[in-house]
């Protein structure tokens, strides 16, 4: 991606070597925008593999608490992940309704998208009640301390998520298909993406891992 | 950046940036994207709940699964390519690997080999 923009054709073959390199100028605002974020969805990653790292580590500490065999209930963790799986795929077709500006589709696909976002946030929610109200909370073994903060740490990524998804379903009513409006939701799409890229890590290894050692 | 010899052919993609192509054929990328994320996420369920395959190969196969699963996720739907156009979305994912591979990688070697070489908790209560 070349920032910088060339002054004349005469910088653009300093050497004379017949080889005119007609430099483009300065990315577009969209790439550069997308590629910030991009770039702060894998600082993000790399915070999420810190909390990873120490659910490895502490996986088996269960001071006499339960272990993650006992609390794990796989449907659940099914039904969710399907609903994320399904929510990528229509917040995709929301955004390919918003690059062709087609205000129906748009708003359909986000409505799905955060539907299932919902869903996935409701069940989830219902499990940590029931942990918790099973005397099971974060406070009872190092386990279940990594166990909240790397799943909760994702739930409270949807949940910001769900608002951003709301925020940008509120601009586009307001603004309609403008750039920046686009641009927002360009990055709402990678956000919603990275998190499902996530999921795929949380469910592998604390639900089926977890439950299979 | 005026004195550089390489040429730029196309401009760059932004990550999540489709190439130029029609609606249906991204509508079929992202079909083709959700199939094949639903049929890792089946195969990884049922892989964990079976015992027709040799039990220890088992989290192997997950952690496979898994990252093939994020691979059909980062192509089909942000769109990260190995074209050139891509180059400097693929060289950031590079290095954000890397600092993961480096940080959970170096957890867990360093994690075991204190908890294998600490004696038990009640020994070290023992001596004082």
């Amino acid at each position: 991606m070349s920032m910088t923009a060339t002054a004349g054709r005469a910088h653009a073959d300093p050497h004379h070597i017949g080889v005119v390199v007609e430099h483009p100028g300065p990315a577009s605002k969209r790439i550069v925008t997308a590629y910030g974020f991009w770039v702060f969805l894998l600082s993000d990653i790399v915070m999420f593999s810190c909390f990873f790292a120490a659910y490895a580590v502490l996986h088996g500490q269960t001071a006499g608490g339960p272990s993650g065999a006992e609390i794990f209930e796989q449907r659940n963790v099914a039904i969710e992940t399907v609903c994320l799986l399904l929510s990528s795929f229509t917040c995709g077709m929301a955004s390919i309704a918003a690059d062709v500006r087609n205000r129906f589709w748009f708003y359909l696909g986000m409505t799905v998208t955060c539907v299932l976002g919902l869903i996935f946030l409701a069940i989830e929610f219902r499990e940590f009640a029931d942990l918790i109200a099973r005397g099971y909370g974060p406070t009872r073994s190092a386990f279940l301390s990594s166990f909240f903060s790397l799943v909760g740490c994702h739930g409270l990524h949807v949940s910001a998520g769900v608002l951003w998804l709301l925020t940008m379903m509120a601009q586009v009513f307001a603004k309609g298909f403008r750039a920046d409006v686009l641009r927002r939701m360009m990055c709402f799409a990678l956000f919603w993406h990275a998190l499902d890229i996530i999921w795929v890590g949380v469910f592998s290894v604390v639900y089926l891992l977890g439950s299979a050692a | 950046m005026t004195d550089q010899t390489h040429i730029h052919g196309e401009r760059d993609l932004a990550p999540g940036q489709d190439e130029q192509h029609s609606v249906g054929e991204r509508i079929l990328g992202y079909v083709v994207g959700l199939a094949l994320a639903l049929l890792l996420t089946a195969t990884s369920f049922f892989i964990a709940g079976t015992d027709l395959v040799w039990q220890p190969s088992i989290p192997v196969a997950l952690i496979v699964l898994a990252i093939a699963q994020m691979g059909v996720h980062l192509v089909f739907f942000l769109h990260i390519t190995t074209g050139p156009d891509n180059t400097n979305n693929v060289l950031a994912l590079a290095f954000g690997l890397l600092v993961v591979f480096l940080v959970v990688g170096g957890t867990v070697w360093i994690m075991s080999n204190l908890n294998a070489n600490m004696p038990p908790m009640d020994q070290i209560m023992m001596r004082q």
